[in-house]
């Protein structure tokens, strides 16, 4: 039961102040977000940084779910739905983490999103964001193209993201967006 | 015409429209899990309003949090809003939250309604 101990050091190491695995809904997030509010609000936060972080907290976690309900409706298989959530804290910022396994299929395109994404500053998020509300219809599974502008501008910061082979047609796809505790 | 009364929960706002007692409004958090059948009462009253409105409509938004999801809808609210005649959209948003007088702004941008923002 080493691990037990292991898992526990890596989260005090590594500053995690909730880590969430399996399957995830939108009762899953409810439950995530309200614990996670609870806990920001008890460290007593400041209000602007708190809804910061909610608000990328909410676009990840709806982000898996629709992406899981996607992918599970195309393989069927367990790996397809269970992802992991994570968010640490240390004295100068929070990181709201996600990763998720994708297929491979959807790697380049998806890369090349995020690093368009990164490419772009303050002013070119706010332009790419009024053009796709603007222009884009809510797909099926609700989504409106906008949870990735959107986490880049409530973090003011790079996205970083990286792919981890898993299977032959799998790649597990790791998010982790910054906020700085810092006011600005 | 019908109010339309939605109580709010922990992930949709609270909603009436009261053509009668001249009450519009959407308040709340907003990141239901599909934003579009949520919405799609509102604008179905929204687009029966618009044949029979009042002389003048303010019509009020005082949201705490909404998602990327419901913004688009939000954007879809306004658009049957600017077929009413003499509308105007008061924006509330808390008196620290620039990012939510923000979003307002560009709301304002993307319609042609007059908006009027008001602190709470």
């Amino acid at each position: 039961m080493n691990y037990i101990y292991d898992l526990h050091r890596t989260m005090m190491t590594q500053k995690l102040i909730l880590v969430y695995e399996g399957d995830f809904t939108q009762e899953t997030t409810k439950s995530i977000l309200s614990m996670a509010e609870r806990n920001l609000d008890s460290s007593g936060e400041d209000s602007g940084i708190k809804r910061k972080v909610f608000n990328v907290m909410v676009e990840a976690l709806q982000n898996i779910v629709k992406h899981s309900s996607e992918q599970g409706l195309q393989a069927g298989s367990l790996i397809s739905k269970s992802a992991i959530f994570l968010i640490s804290k240390d004295d100068n910022r929070y990181c709201v983490m996600t990763g998720n396994p994708i297929m491979k299929d959807r790697v380049g395109k998806l890369t090349q999103n995020l690093n368009d994404l990164n490419a772009r500053d303050k002013e070119g998020l706010k332009e790419m964001y009024k053009d796709i509300i603007k222009n884009t219809q809510i797909s099926e599974k609700g989504g409106a193209g906008l949870g990735f502008v959107d986490m880049a501008r409530k973090s003011g910061e790079k996205l970083e993201f990286t792919f981890e082979s898993m299977d032959q047609s799998h790649d597990f796809f790791c998010l982790k967006v910054n906020i700085s505790r810092e006011k600005e | 015409m019908e109010i339309l009364n939605l109580k709010g929960t922990e992930d949709t706002p609270n909603i009436i429209l009261d053509k009668k007692n001249g009450i519009f409004e959407i308040s709340g958090r907003s990141l239901p899990e599909d934003s579009a059948e949520f919405y799609r009462p509102v604008i179905e009253w929204i687009n029966g309003y618009a044949k029979e409105a009042n002389p003048a409509t303010e019509f009020v938004f005082k949201l705490e949090y909404f998602n990327t999801a419901s913004s688009k809808l939000i954007l879809d609210v306004l658009s049957a809003l600017e077929e009413i005649k003499s509308m105007k959209i008061l924006w509330y948003f808390h008196d620290d939250d620039e990012d939510m007088e923000e979003a307002g702004q560009e709301f304002s941008e993307l319609v042609e309604i007059p908006f009027e923002f008001k602190t709470y």
